[in-house]
């Protein structure tokens, strides 16, 4: 039985780190408010860019001469995958839910005879990955310096992996993130990277449109798509940290709602065994005076 | 036939304008080109330049810097996929020029290829800026 002093400690401790894990939700919650705006706020450029490319690319993309960011680079060996993960914790499951999804297809592709690169985005990712991976690991991005991610943030890391690229290091590039739908659903998401997918034309307005309207190209068709593919990358990485950034506030706001609740909890039942323990105490005191008294 | 042309700047980070203009000068990869209202569809690459948008026929012109991206004109409109836009008036002279010779050692230094026309790149566009700020 614990003392009442005992009891009165941990009720104070538990208030104290209800304190925080609100104040911490709130936070939270205003952070995932500018995240998600920034998220919205990049969309019209990508979805342009992917317009675009829809448009070009299927044009160009059987000719022989493609760019190699297209195309591919005609083998499918070496794999870069790119793991995104937040630079904080406590943020309930996020980066284990990521990095579980990056694993799995990290095994897969070693069980397929694969080789395999690592980057990691963050470094909560480096740290679960670091216990079994450490050797395929080639860098760790460190972002915590970053508050409002912007797209000269990225733009190094973009250029980091097509530099990679044109020197042969890998064939194929794969970024993992969470995509953000709610600040309760986070999506783990695995998207190519390199060769660029190309949304299919045949179903879409957009690319027919484009396809209706005949464009004159200036210098060529290969020009342009030549200085596109690089961008689009960037831009994808881009787009992928900023779903990511939402993703993590979110899931941060929901586990410290839950925490706040849980410690709400927890403070009520100490409460109770507390105020059970004080009654028991009188009542004990009590019985001792009147026994004494009848005793005499 | 309307008189006036939908144009928009987009950069990765958000729409950055979406007006109506009477003309617009490009900066386009192999010259500049004007876009007036009802011009045919096409598309060009930028190169790094600036960029003028005309509101009315005798109103003077709105100037950007583009870093590099891409244009398209399409029966809708003019749209400007921008990598970055910069605000001409924003920029600090010798901030750039040490910037400038920064890029050139960078260049210089380069140990293969893929750096040196990364660097080379990096470079041209802030020649250009500061020709334009000249």
């Amino acid at each position: 039985m614990p003392s009442l002093k005992d009891l009165k400690v941990r009720i104070s401790s538990v208030k104290s780190t209800q304190k925080i894990t609100k104040a911490m939700k709130m936070v939270a919650a205003s952070k995932l408010r500018r995240a998600q705006e920034a998220a919205e706020s990049a969309r019209p450029y990508a979805e342009r860019m992917e317009k675009v490319l829809a448009g070009l690319g299927a044009a160009v993309k059987d000719q022989p001469g493609a760019s190699p960011l297209l195309a591919g680079s005609g083998q499918h060996e070496v794999e870069l995958v790119v793991v995104a993960t937040s630079e904080r914790g406590l943020c309930g499951g996020f980066n284990t839910n990521i990095v579980k999804a990056a694993k799995a297809h990290i095994r897969e592709l070693i069980d397929a005879g694969k080789t395999v690169k690592i980057l990691c985005i963050g470094k909560k990712g480096f740290a679960q990955l670091r216990q079994e991976y450490k050797h395929l690991i080639i860098d760790t991005k460190d972002m915590s310096g970053v508050k409002n991610l912007a797209f000269a943030d990225v733009q190094p890391i973009a250029t980091e992996v097509l530099t990679m690229f044109e020197r042969a290091e890998f064939d194929v590039a794969t970024l993992f993130y969470a995509k953000f739908q709610s600040a309760l659903v986070q999506v783990n998401t695995k998207q190519q990277l390199i060769p660029v997918p190309l949304r299919e034309a045949a179903n879409d307005d957009d690319a027919d449109e484009l396809a209706g309207a005949i464009y004159e190209y200036e210098p060529s068709e290969e020009a342009i798509l030549e200085d596109l593919l690089p961008r689009n990358v960037a831009v994808q990485l881009y787009r992928g940290l900023l779903e990511n950034a939402a993703s993590e506030q979110g899931a941060r706001m929901t586990a410290m709602d839950s925490a706040t609740r849980n410690a709400g909890d927890m403070i009520d039942s100490l409460s109770i065994t507390y105020n059970r323990t004080r009654q028991a105490n009188i009542t004990k005191e009590l019985i001792e005076i009147i026994s004494g008294a009848e005793a005499l | 036939m309307s008189d006036t042309l939908r144009f928009e700047i987009v950069s990765p980070e958000r729409l950055l304008k979406d007006a109506q203009a009477a003309m617009v000068v490009v900066p386009g990869a192999d010259g500049d080109f004007t876009a007036l209202p009802q011009h045919a569809p096409m598309m060009s690459t930028i190169r790094p330049g600036v960029i003028e948008i005309y509101e009315s026929e005798d109103a003077g012109p709105e100037k950007f810097f583009l870093k590099g991206g891409l244009a398209q004109i399409s029966p809708e409109g003019l749209t400007i996929l921008a990598e970055e836009v910069l605000q001409l008036d924003g920029i600090n002279v010798d901030a750039l020029n040490s910037d400038i010779n920064e890029a050139v050692v960078a260049v210089e230094k380069a140990s293969d290829d893929v750096e040196r026309l990364a660097a080379e790149k990096e470079l041209a566009w802030m020649t250009a800026l500061s020709e334009v700020l000249n």
